[in-house]
């Protein structure tokens, strides 16, 4: 260690031009997306237990004892929309609020924040992360489900707009439970909300009763409703507007409360 | 006049009713590195935070380049690096894909190899963060912080912790980016790391700044300055009466106290003192192992200033 010159002073000016912009958030969503893919309980969360559910409630007859598949429909009507869902749940919210809260306990949220990137550019990146594991889960997804024997009917820009507002509701309270909760309680939390969701939030199974009401007012029940609505080729208009209000609410609450350290 | 780096004026920040930074004013000239002093708890951290504009100041001003660091963050994050406390190091990452990214996110980033090579750390570049000792997490935080080649480098107690070879690596690495002319604002409760380093020092204390000018005018503006330190191997107790007869004896010549084996005077003593101070101690029958006149340290000018010692 003779030579430790580090040297060299930035002479340039500082540069605010937007392709400069675009290029950081792109450079955060990618490091992002690799550090989901490079994590085993993360792939877990996000492939394997969504996918592995596709599978078993298309090949058991589950969903038939449980009187849950529509006049009309089949098991992949329930079970693609649930699966779809879930990979909304695990992403944008459980795998977000996770890796959210540990790099902030870590402090690499407040080490990024005096990068260029900021704030506002973590945040696109964190977004841009999560379109990019979404598309690997839906086209894995549609995947399966064609070998399983599905046969389309779908309206694309519902399942667009569904999937959107799905992600933007679940990730405002991802990263709102994230800046506000300690990591270890929300990795707890985050968790736990996931298999409620997928249980008994109408996430996967379409709720009924006073409790379809209760939970139809809830992102997951929501969630539910409109990714059912858009793969049987319609619009869940009152579930969009549901998880467009806690998109609000959420990004909202987050602005206010969330903590980078 | 020489623009300055930083430029802080009549800082602010409390967290509710607690006044973390009350009314700092900090100057951090080109190509010279300040040294923050101050004990844990003191507002260094917080007045960092400020400087880079992770937070918005309650009051005051602070200039980056003639620039606001909170309103032109994206313009003031491409001239400062900034080295945090706890490394902010992502844990499932490793160094080299940490230090790849974070160089995407600059203009005109350093080259990897002008990091990793001097600062040791392609041994170690395969392993994830997580599996990484202290000090070498603190070189790649280090790295991070010099990545994007900026002008001024804020280093929040960057040897804590480090090995003395790997806070020799640091210090050197400091001394060449102040040498090529980038400013280096550096925080520390290592009083011989500031002395060493810095061409500048202020101490914090309580988010106050309660003394400031280069280490030398420092320990010259301590009331003292210098003092007497004689080395006694007999000396006796200062609780027993031998010892209450000795300081008594001491005390009458000058303001001398017993402290273990050593008899410390304090201030500028002349010939006719010394010689009379060593007088007494041979009349108590006491042998003379050694005589010095010191300099204060730095940390006896904290403890002067503060009545507390500096950790």
């Amino acid at each position: 260690m003779t030579e430790t010159t580090v040297s060299g002073a930035g002479a340039s000016q500082p540069s605010t031009a937007p392709g400069m912009r675009a290029r950081r958030v792109f450079a955060q969503a990618k490091f992002e997306t690799a550090a989901v893919l490079r994590n085993g309980e993360q792939l877990l969360l996000a492939l394997i237990l969504p996918l592995g559910l596709l599978v078993f409630l298309t090949t058991t007859p589950l969903l038939d004892a449980l009187g849950a598949i529509p006049a009309g429909g089949d098991r992949l009507s329930i079970a693609l929309p649930g699966t779809l869902g879930l990979c909304l749940a695990s992403t944008a919210f459980t795998g977000q609020a996770i890796a959210t809260a540990f790099d902030r306990r870590y402090g690499v949220l407040a080490q990024l924040a005096t990068t260029p990137l900021g704030t506002t550019g973590l945040i696109l990146g964190k977004l841009g992360a999560v379109i990019g594991v979404v598309v690997i889960q839906y086209a894995l997804a549609f995947g399966i489900a064609a070998v399983l024997g599905y046969r389309g009917g779908l309206d694309v820009l519902a399942l667009i707009i569904t999937t959107i507002l799905g992600t933007a509701a679940l990730l405002a309270l991802g990263l709102l439970m994230a800046g506000t909760l300690r990591a270890e309680a929300t990795l707890g939390a985050a968790n736990l909300v996931w298999v409620l969701m997928a249980g008994a939030g109408g996430l996967v199974l379409p709720a009924t009763g006073e409790w379809g009401t209760i939970v139809g007012c809830l992102p997951s029940g929501a969630l539910g409703d409109a990714m059912r609505a858009s793969l049987a080729g319609t619009w869940d208009v009152t579930a969009l507007i549901v998880l467009l209000v806690w998109s609000l609410v959420g990004a909202l609450a987050a602005r206010r409360w969330f903590r980078f350290e | 006049m020489a623009q300055s780096a930083l430029l802080i004026r009549g800082l602010r920040y409390s967290y509710g009713a607690h006044h973390v930074v009350d009314g700092i004013d900090l100057d951090a000239r080109v190509g010279t590195v300040l040294g923050v002093l101050g004990p844990n708890g003191a507002g260094k951290s917080t007045t960092i935070a400020l400087a880079v504009g992770s937070k918005r100041p309650d009051a005051g001003t602070v200039e980056i380049f003639g620039r606001d660091p909170y309103r032109r963050h994206e313009e003031t994050a491409q001239l400062a690096g900034v080295m945090l406390q706890d490394g902010g190091l992502p844990m499932s990452a490793k160094p080299l894909a940490v230090l790849r990214h974070l160089a995407a996110l600059y203009p005109d980033p350093r080259p990897l190899d002008e990091l990793v090579e001097p600062l040791g750390i392609r041994e170690f570049a395969n392993r994830s963060i997580r599996r990484l000792s202290g000090g070498q997490r603190q070189r790649v935080a280090l790295a991070a912080a010099l990545i994007g080649r900026p002008r001024i480098v804020f280093l929040d107690e960057p040897s804590a912790g480090l090995d003395p070879q790997a806070r020799e690596v640091v210090h050197e690495v400091i001394g060449d980016l102040a040498a090529s002319g980038v400013s280096v604002v550096l925080t520390t409760h290592d009083l011989a790391e500031a002395e060493k380093l810095a061409e500048d020092i202020v101490v914090v204390d309580r988010g106050r700044i309660i003394a400031r000018g280069a280490p030398a005018e420092l320990r010259g503006a301590s009331a003292a300055g210098r003092r007497l330190v004689i080395t006694v191997p007999d000396a006796p107790d200062p609780s027993t009466d031998a010892g209450r007869e000795l300081t008594t004896a001491l005390t009458a010549v000058a303001p001398a106290s017993v402290q273990g084996t050593l008899i410390v005077a304090a201030g500028n003593l002349d010939s006719a003192r010394i010689a009379a101070l060593c007088t007494v101690i041979a009349e108590a029958g006491l042998t003379i192992g050694d005589i010095s006149m010191q300099s204060q340290s730095l940390a006896d000018v904290f403890f002067e200033l503060t009545g507390r010692p500096l950790r």
